[in-house]
């Protein structure tokens, strides 16, 4: 307001007024400020997490599970967490993905305008809404109480698959939205059916963005604790197969060396802390890595 | 190869809209059919009736007969994927398909139905590329993505890629209207070229280009905003630019329009 009331110095041409330049200065300044308080809890929790997290970050660690050791023993481990975990996120990824993807794909490339795509559309938007533990419960009541499976990491899965889809569907079809429509006619008009035009051109250029929001879901997911204890239940021995009786988790690990009073429990989960967050962002560049080969080239 | 296309009768609408109005015309095999006229008036719509891509976009629909040689394009048992394998097409903007390389951009139309012989492949694709005058160009980078070529290098590529499906006829949207003026030559000398093999139908905005590459050329013209376009008059190129039949198509092509 100022600056335009203010009369022009010089030709008016190449001279930037001392207002505006100490406005420009002001704003910049602010956002940088921003950009920093945004970066302090983020920051914080890492240097909190890797500062406590490192003591117990030892061979033991990856080596052994907490079968036969007490809250206040040394040693012990989150071997059988770091199984559970990998497990169960496979697992969810394996029936979230593919339903997901499937249902991006026809909302936007099939549905249209049509009543079909709307109410799905509707659905997925309440999914996202469901809080983690709703998710548990239904499993619980549907999976483990109504059908009489007992506890399991398969069990887990399917509690996690229930928030992963929503978040991957809507991610999956930003992506496919942002697919330029002249790719699709190029391709129709060299006489390539529709479904051939999906999965050769139009997914693999939308690809890196669905990598991308499927890690994103990934992560999230990996982190969820509720509805694991009401599926997964707890164990502190080893079990490898995810389809039969109760399962560790990393989350779930956390959650009950955190809840130990012993110095040693506590050192175990921050431990776990750091170990999942090393996964998650293990797993981060590894998406990355295989996302760029298939990645658009830009010029 | 080339093939006749007789229109006749023929509407187009999107959804409710009226945009094209009983458009009949004959296009002759081995020629080159310039389609001129003010933007709106349909030429696009028109075009793309003639490989049933007007019916992609959702709520448009077609009424009327395109027949090609003997067959009706519009048929009850023809299948619209077959019809765009023999009629192609190349795009107002060039659009090569951005996660692959030259090769397969230009392969993508035989490799997406089936084509997998690497050798017939190979062929093919450096036939087409000579044949769209990018051969010497980007031989030694096949392997190099389409989109890192420039602007009019890319538009061949997209026309290579059209006629390395071996099309009967070349549908081309305005082609030259996002390039410089070297491109644009580089095109028109390859429009001279593909005609003794393919019918080629080419809407323009460029007077002097249809005049350049055209046997025959087509005037459209609408009424009015929200009137349905219409087809003027289709005759000989020179006898559209020196002595046209219709007032309207004298005024437009010299300027005195609107
Ligand atoms: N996708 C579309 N949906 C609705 N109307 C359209 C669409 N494309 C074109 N039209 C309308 O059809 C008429 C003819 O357009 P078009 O064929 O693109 O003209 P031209 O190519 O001669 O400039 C115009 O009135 C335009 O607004
Ligand atoms: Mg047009």
């Amino acid at each position: 307001m100022t600056s335009l009331s203010t009369p022009r110095k010089g030709s008016g041409l190449g001279s930037v007024s001392t207002g505006r330049k100490v406005k420009d200065r002001t704003v910049q300044g602010l956002v940088y400020l921003a950009f920093l308080l945004a970066l302090v809890p983020l920051l914080s929790v890492l240097w909190t997490v890797v500062v406590n997290g490192a003591k117990r970050l030892d061979p033991t660690f990856f080596q052994f599970s907490m079968n036969a050791v007490a809250g206040k023993d040394p040693g012990g481990g989150a071997y059988h967490a770091i199984i559970g975990t990998l497990q169960q996120v496979a697992i969810t990824s394996a029936i979230a993905v593919p339903i997901a993807v499937l249902t991006a794909i026809y909302l936007v490339e099939y549905a249209g305008n049509g009543r079909l795509g709307k109410v799905i559309s509707f659905f997925v938007d309440v999914m996202t809404g469901i809080p983690s533990i709703v998710a548990g419960l239904f499993v619980l009541a549907l999976w483990l109480l109504t059908v009489g499976f007992g506890f399991s990491g398969f069990a887990g899965a399917l509690a996690l698959a229930i928030l992963m889809i929503p978040t991957v569907v809507r991610a999956t079809e930003e992506m496919l939205k942002l697919v330029p429509n002249d790719l699709r006619e190029a391709s129709y008009a060299l006489g390539v059916p529709r479904w051939r035009t999906i999965c050769f051109v139009i997914l693999p250029t939308a690809m890196t963005g669905i990598v991308t929001g499927v890690m994103l879901a990934v992560a999230r997911v990996m982190g969820e604790t509720a509805p694991l204890l009401l599926t997964i239940f707890f164990t502190k021995a080893i079990n490898t197969n995810p389809f039969e009786g109760p399962q560790a988790s990393l989350p779930t690990f956390i959650w009950e060396q955190a809840s130990d009073p012993n110095q040693t429990s506590i050192d175990r989960a921050w431990t776990g802390a750091l170990v999942l967050i090393g996964i998650i962002m293990l797993l981060n560049l590894l998406a990355r890595l295989v996302a760029r080969r298939s990645a658009p080239v830009r010029r | 190869m080339a093939k006749r296309i007789e229109v006749s009768g023929l509407h187009a609408y999107y959804g409710g809209v009226h945009a094209i109005e009983d458009i009949s015309m004959t296009v002759e095999p081995r020629s080159v059919t310039a389609f001129i006229g003010p933007s709106g008036c349909g030429k696009s719509t028109f075009l793309r009736t003639l490989n049933r891509m007007h019916e992609v976009i959702p709520g448009a629909r077609v009424e009327g007969k395109v027949m090609l040689d003997a067959e009706d394009l519009y048929g009850s048992s023809i299948d619209p994927v077959a019809v765009r394998r023999v009629v192609g097409m190349v795009f107002q903007r060039p659009n090569p398909f951005p996660t692959m390389s030259i090769y397969d951009n230009v392969a993508a139309g035989l490799k997406l139905n089936g084509v997998r012989r690497k050798g017939q492949l190979d062929e093919i694709v450096e036939q087409s590329l000579q044949d769209a005058n990018l051969w010497n160009e980007v031989k030694d980078r096949l392997g190099k993505p389409g989109a890192g070529l420039s602007g009019g290098q890319q538009q061949r590529l997209c026309i290579a890629r059209a006629i390395a499906v071996q099309p009967q006829v070349l549908l081309m949207d305005e082609p030259c209207s996002a390039l410089d003026p070297i491109s644009t030559l580089a095109i028109e000398d390859l429009i001279g070229k593909l005609k003794s093999q393919y019918t080629i139908v080419i809407v323009t905005h460029n007077m002097q280009q249809a005049a350049r590459v055209s046997d025959r050329t087509a005037f459209f013209n609408i009424a009015g905003t929200g009137q349905p376009g219409k087809l003027i008059e289709i005759d000989d190129t020179s006898k559209i630019f020196t002595n046209p039949e219709q007032k309207a198509t004298e005024d437009y092509i010299t300027g005195r329009f609107g």
